[in-house]
């Protein structure tokens, strides 16, 4: 018999309880056995135990700590206790595990639902609290650190910042550009079954012109960058962060904010408006081809009352915001790398946070642009 | 006689856990090991030395499944894993248990949790006896109790070595590999591994791969040595005759400052046991 089952049988000889162990008593087979065995050391607590191993086959730690866990919760202390039988490497193994069979803690202390409610609310607040003046001194110390390099030259890694700047902005071109494209198609799409239904053909063109090159272009590719390089930027300074790679950079007399965070920061502020810029006149071309197919609005036409009726101040509203967005993608994506400790789990918080933050940030900012133009009729 | 041939005619009839033969790993055209031959012997701690970049490490990847090998065969318990179908390796891994040099603990599971997600996966065993026997691993590797609790990146270096090795013993493997269990440690807590290693050894009837760098461990834990060079193993035995092995790394390695005063101090832990 190669997979023969643990069990056990109990009996009572001289008026002492006897447990024969049968079986093969390894941790695979000892799943049932186990309720019954503490049913019976329940029961038996304090009376007399011999344990009978002659009938075991095998033996493991799980088993050896079964069996002792037993023998002590009974009658261990009698002097008419005792095991019989086995061979002496059970014995040993029971020797072994009987100094070890203190329960431990599985999970940190919790207490009530309530009051670990209450916890979380009262640490939720407190976190945002911090994490708020957190982000400004963050932020304060970037601009410092940017004045300072850009007073001394010198001290910028041109390097790091074309690097990112490829990473970041030159490699995201084509996906930015194929969803502003797309977008641009959509919009002019929509607008052309509603206009059509009041004759209005016409101003599909101002739909397309204002809303792609006032909102959805610069906002698409703040969207997409933030998911694409924001977190990246978490991710390799979060892991870096882990490797001890910051502490390393600090001592060896390296500022990982120059080192690290003006390169991104630069690289994304730079690139941001150029990428919002050729999604913008992606979006155009999508609407304007759209008009042209569905619509009969020929390119020249459309192009012909682009150039009447949407005036310059459309293009540059779109466009001022990508700076802002750029630099609140890129600080947040590094400070979330730098708040990263020691697990990967914290990794995998911080670029979730990161990559909701800054969306977040840009619509905001994108809402007080909107207002502000809206106060000052830009 | 080729070294082949030799390493078959002194192990004739002994019985293998671990049984390489002919293995050649790459890395592209980087070749590591090449015609590799090793033998682990059931019941015995092998400690696997060598210079840095021989491919220590590999060489246990290789045997566990991680490194596939360019050619040759690794037999296991009989089997050879990589011809194995899935239950068959499924088996071979329930017999083994690893210690990576990092200790590779879960880092969102707790110490407990990190030994009970075995012992949930392969023995289908929760509650009450699923925490004794973490906590009886737990014991044994000689964490306290409130270790439990703790998330690996709470554990120093050595509590999270040990932490990996309650693991790495949670479903009482039969063979055990270890990744430079030692390096890290402070004497203290190497002596007191070594000294763990062996306990369990003996009590629970383990095999043991070790790689290692550290010569006291080598005394005080292995019974055989072998020594990794020139892509292969150059030799292999108990330490003592490794030792007169007149390869130039051999000798450079036992008999530099650092194996002398390993070896004083295995003799005069011996003459105080004399005296």
């Amino acid at each position: 018999m190669s997979e023969t089952a643990a069990f056990f049988d109990v009996g009572v000889e001289d008026g002492i309880l006897r447990l024969v162990a049968k079986g093969d008593w390894r941790a695979r087979h000892l799943g049932r056995v186990d309720a019954q065995l503490r049913d019976f050391s329940d029961d038996s607590v304090g009376r007399e135990l011999v344990i009978d191993l002659s009938n075991l086959e095998r033996l493991d730690t799980t088993g050896a700590m079964m069996l002792q866990r037993t023998f002590f919760a009974c009658g261990s202390r009698s002097q008419l206790s005792k095991y019989i039988g086995g061979s002496d490497a059970q014995r040993a193994l029971l020797d072994q595990v009987s100094s070890h069979l203190a329960p431990c803690h599985v999970t940190p202390f919790q207490p009530n639902a309530f009051l670990a409610m209450l916890n979380r609310l009262g640490l939720g607040v407190m976190d945002a609290y911090h994490a708020t003046l957190q982000l400004m001194s963050f932020i304060g110390f970037t601009l410092a650190s940017a004045f300072r390099v850009l007073t001394r030259p010198s001290h910028f890694r041109w390097t790091s910042t074309f690097h990112h700047m490829e990473e970041a902005g030159l490699n995201a071109i084509p996906i930015v550009g194929l969803m502003s494209f797309l977008i641009g198609a959509v919009v002019a799409f929509m607008g052309a079954r509603i206009l059509q239904l009041f004759n209005a053909d016409i101003f599909t063109v101002e739909l397309v012109g204002i809303s792609v090159l006032r909102e959805f272009g610069v906002l698409l590719t703040a969207i997409l960058i933030a998911g694409r390089s924001g977190s990246a930027f978490t991710a390799q300074i979060g892991s870096m962060k882990i490797r001890e790679e910051i502490d390393a950079m600090r001592v060896l007399g390296l500022e990982p904010m120059e080192v690290l965070v003006l390169p991104r920061v630069f690289a994304l502020v730079i690139m941001l408006p150029a990428i919002a810029f050729i999604a913008a006149m992606l979006g155009l071309i999508g609407g304007g081809l759209v008009a042209w197919l569905a619509m009969d609005i020929s390119p020249a036409l459309f192009l012909a009352r682009m150039q009447e009726t949407i005036i310059m101040n459309h293009f540059w509203a779109g466009l001022i915001k990508a700076p802002f967005f750029a630099f609140v993608i890129a600080v947040i994506g590094c400070f979330q790398g730098m708040q990263v400790e020691g697990s990967s789990e914290s990794l995998g918080q911080r670029t979730t946070l990161s990559v909701v933050q800054s969306l977040f940030l840009v619509i905001v900012i994108d809402a007080f642009f909107a207002m502000f133009f809206l106060e000052i009729d830009f | 006689m080729t070294p082949d041939m030799d390493h078959r005619h002194t192990d004739h009839g002994v019985d293998h856990v671990i049984d390489v033969r002919g293995l050649r790993t790459q890395f592209g055209d980087f070749v590591v090991h090449d015609n590799l031959d090793l033998g682990v012997r059931r019941g015995e701690i092998l400690g696997v030395v060598g210079g840095s970049g021989t491919g220590k490490s590999v060489l246990m990847r290789a045997i566990i499944g991680l490194k596939i090998p360019a050619a040759g065969t690794v037999n296991v318990f009989g089997q050879n894993y990589y011809e194995a179908d899935e239950e068959e390796t499924l088996g071979i891994e329930r017999r083994w248990g690893v210690l990576f040099q990092g200790g590779a603990l879960f880092s969102s599971l707790t110490v407990a949790q990190n030994i009970m997600a075995p012992i949930r996966e392969h023995l289908k065993i929760e509650g009450e006896l699923a925490k004794d026997m973490a906590a009886l691993k737990i014991s044994m590797v000689g964490l306290a109790a409130e270790a439990g609790a703790k998330y690996p990146s709470e554990l120093s270096g050595g509590m999270n070595k040990r932490a990996g090795l309650a693991r790495a013993l949670a479903l009482d493997p039969e063979l055990l590999f270890l990744d430079e269990p030692t390096a890290g440690l402070d004497p203290i807590g190497a002596a007191k591994f070594d000294e763990l290693i062996v306990n369990l050894k003996e009590s629970l009837g383990l095999t043991v791969f070790m790689v290692t760098h550290d010569l006291d461990t080598l005394h005080a834990a292995c019974d055989r040595v072998a020594v990794l060079a020139e892509k292969r193993v150059i030799a292999c035995g108990p330490l003592d005759e490794v030792r007169r092995n007149a390869h130039p790394w051999i000798q450079e390695y036992f008999a530099g400052p650092r194996g002398r005063a390993a070896l004083t101090a295995k003799a005069g832990q011996g003459e105080l046991r004399i005296g």
